[in-house]
């Protein structure tokens, strides 16, 4: 068995910016324990002298001309903001009232 | 003139150019079938608006004159992982729901330009994750063959649209198995082009490494003029190759009279034939195998020991790439935003509203991605992954050597029914375990309808893969079998499927 605990499972939500709940929590530490269990089989061949693979068909010096293309108006990247003020995206306070 | 939706894209694009059919019926015909089944289907999760416009102004272009490409006129429906200007696109989740691209998907202009005519977005689960649907945040999509069945995943609802004659053509996006799973299931053909052939751009991604864009349809000719138009070099993608791609519809063509099959090797994958396998899908794959041989195939058995991995390696790859992927779905540019009572930080917001807007599968693989890519873990797992796929990689140029093409069933069983593996997420990923592969190696497959399983009346799907850029042997071998099979069932697979009349 792998040994993820509910504080790693916190951790990793906390990490990863999602507020679980508790049950979610409880849940997914059970699950990820599976699954980890299951693909955890990866190691078995993955020996030193293999080497890895990040891209299916690797390329190399992908360029375009130094040119200005296409680009948004900022009136088409503001389209979906959730608010907005000014032209620019508004953002929720940064800094908590403790800070 | 009989019913247009049940034609071919290739048929109904022959009744277009020669006036017999204008674009306005074959538009008006299709969203007629949707509002009579799409109730009880849930395949579509918005249908275009202003559609017959579109219609209209191909009809004039062709009246006026104008020389447009094989498929203007043609009804085209796009999964709502590919983003639209003119429709929302959500990709299946309540994070998305509403937003509106301010530019079209590459794969959606080129079909646009080529005077395909959308008529809607399809259901999918959410963020591509998923062989049921029933992770859509929408709602699942039915199977046309059996209403309490799931269509496949991801693109269940591009399957379900093309089998239930909703529509001829639709596209859809494969990371491990999304177009070719479903396909599967449905009874209909689906194509996962090699990596790199089909621009992603527009493509909401899920894993960028293994992610692509392909056609779904009824025919393998169909599939193939759609690959024609989709295919080729976009700058706006880096991993988008600049080869210069043959026809895809001559090849199915060529194929279709089916001397390809004399001589060709086809390489049965040893790890795929065993245990695990639905009885009834591996007769009519066996079946399937004895066509292609009686017809001077050369069936040989292929070696692929590190396939067994595939589906451990993908389970670290893909969550790893997803996870950094979602970060973008933050409450700040677009989607939704969640506010804490009381209010917050920025910080609390972004984990309000993703607590709020993903479902349980996209947070359980952003969770899993976090942890491959943890400092003390990222070794043993992201790392060890990403060497099963250089294994997976030779496997494949191994088995190359000794044959042209590699088959197997395109899944291990025919449709399950909802429920059956929402609990389990390992049951869950093991309907991959055929389709994963090609992924991890960039190559090309195919999934063509080889008939019904006979334990359960249910679609059964064969697998084609081949080397990376061989795309056009893939509709060559698939047209080929496709043409022998529907000789010997009178007609194609789909026209036993039941009509669906009263669906809703």
């Amino acid at each position: 068995m792998s040994e993820i605990s509910e504080e790693q499972v916190a951790h990793l939500a906390n990490l990863a910016r999602i507020e679980l709940t508790g049950d979610e929590i409880a849940r997914l530490t059970g699950e990820l324990d599976q699954i980890v269990d299951s693909i955890a089989k990866v190691q078995e061949v993955a020996t030193p002298e293999v080497v890895a693979t990040s891209h299916p068909i690797p390329l190399s010096n992908v360029y375009r001309p130094d040119v200005v293309g296409e680009t948004l108006t900022a009136e088409q990247a503001l389209q979906n903001a959730p608010e907005q003020a000014d032209g620019r995206f508004k953002v929720s306070a940064i800094l908590g009232e403790e800070q | 003139m009989g019913d247009i939706t049940r034609l071919s894209a290739a048929a109904l694009a022959d009744k277009l150019s020669s006036g017999e059919v204008s674009a306005v019926e074959a538009t008006q015909a299709h969203l007629d079938r949707i509002a009579a089944v799409d109730g009880g289907l849930n395949a579509f999760l918005h249908v275009s608006d202003h559609a017959l416009d579109v219609a209209k102004s191909i009809d004039e272009r062709r009246s006026a004159g104008e020389r447009l490409g094989p498929l203007a006129g043609v009804p085209l429906a796009i999964k709502d992982v590919l983003v639209t200007t003119d429709m929302p696109s959500t990709s299946g989740s309540r994070i998305l729901e509403g937003y509106m691209s301010p530019f079209d998907a590459t794969v959606v202009a080129r079909s646009r330009a080529a005077g395909l005519v959308p008529l809607g977005k399809t259901n999918m689960d959410e963020f591509a994750m998923g062989s049921s649907t029933e992770h859509s945040a929408y709602g699942p999509t039915r199977n046309p063959w059996d209403l309490e069945r799931i269509p496949g995943g991801s693109g269940g609802g591009s399957a379900a649209a093309v089998a239930a004659f909703e529509v001829p053509l639709a596209l859809g996006s494969d990371t491990g198995g999304s177009i070719r799973q479903p396909a599967h299931v449905t009874g209909t053909v689906g194509v996962k082009p090699t990596y790199g052939a089909v621009s992603r751009y527009g493509a909401i991604a899920l894993a960028s490494s293994l992610d692509q864009v392909g056609p779904v349809s009824r025919t393998v000719l169909d599939a193939g003029l759609l690959q024609d138009v989709i295919q080729g070099h976009d700058p706006f993608d880096s991993t988008s190759l600049t080869d210069a791609w043959p026809s895809m519809a001559d090849a199915a063509r060529d194929g279709a009279r089916g001397d390809v099959l004399k001589g060709l090797r086809v390489g049965v994958v040893r790890e795929f034939t065993g245990d695990g396998f639905q009885p009834g899908v591996k007769s009519r794959f066996d079946e399937a195998l004895a066509v292609l041989a009686q017809n001077g195939a050369e069936i040989v058995e292929v070696q692929a020991p590190h396939f067994e991995y595939a589906v451990a390696a993908y389970y670290l790859i893909l969550p790893a790439e997803a996870s950094s992927n979602l970060a973008k779905y933050d409450s700040v540019r677009f989607g939704m935003r969640v506010t804490p009572p009381g209010g917050g930080t920025v910080e609390q917001v972004m984990a309000a509203t993703r607590e709020a807007g993903l479902g349980p599968e996209v947070k359980r693989r952003i969770i899993l991605g976090t942890y491959a890519l943890s400092a003390g873990y990222y070794d043993a797992y992201y790392g060890s992954a990403q060497k099963v796929r250089t294994l997976i990689q030779q496997d494949f140029a191994n088995a190359f050597e000794r044959a042209d093409v590699l088959v197997s069933p395109s899944a291990p069983t025919t449709a399950f029914r909802f429920g059956e593996k929402l609990d389990d997420p390992m049951a869950m990923y093991l309907n991959d375990v055929t389709t994963i592969p090609a992924n991890l190696a960039g190559v090309p497959g195919i999934s063509v309808p080889v008939g019904l399983a006979p334990d359960d009346g249910l679609p059964v799907g064969i697998q084609f893969m081949a080397p990376a850029r061989e795309d056009a042997r893939l509709y060559r071998v698939g047209a080929a079998l496709e043409a022998l099979l529907e000789r010997q069932w009178g007609g194609p697979l789909l026209s036993q499927a039941p009509t669906l009349e009263g669906a809703n």
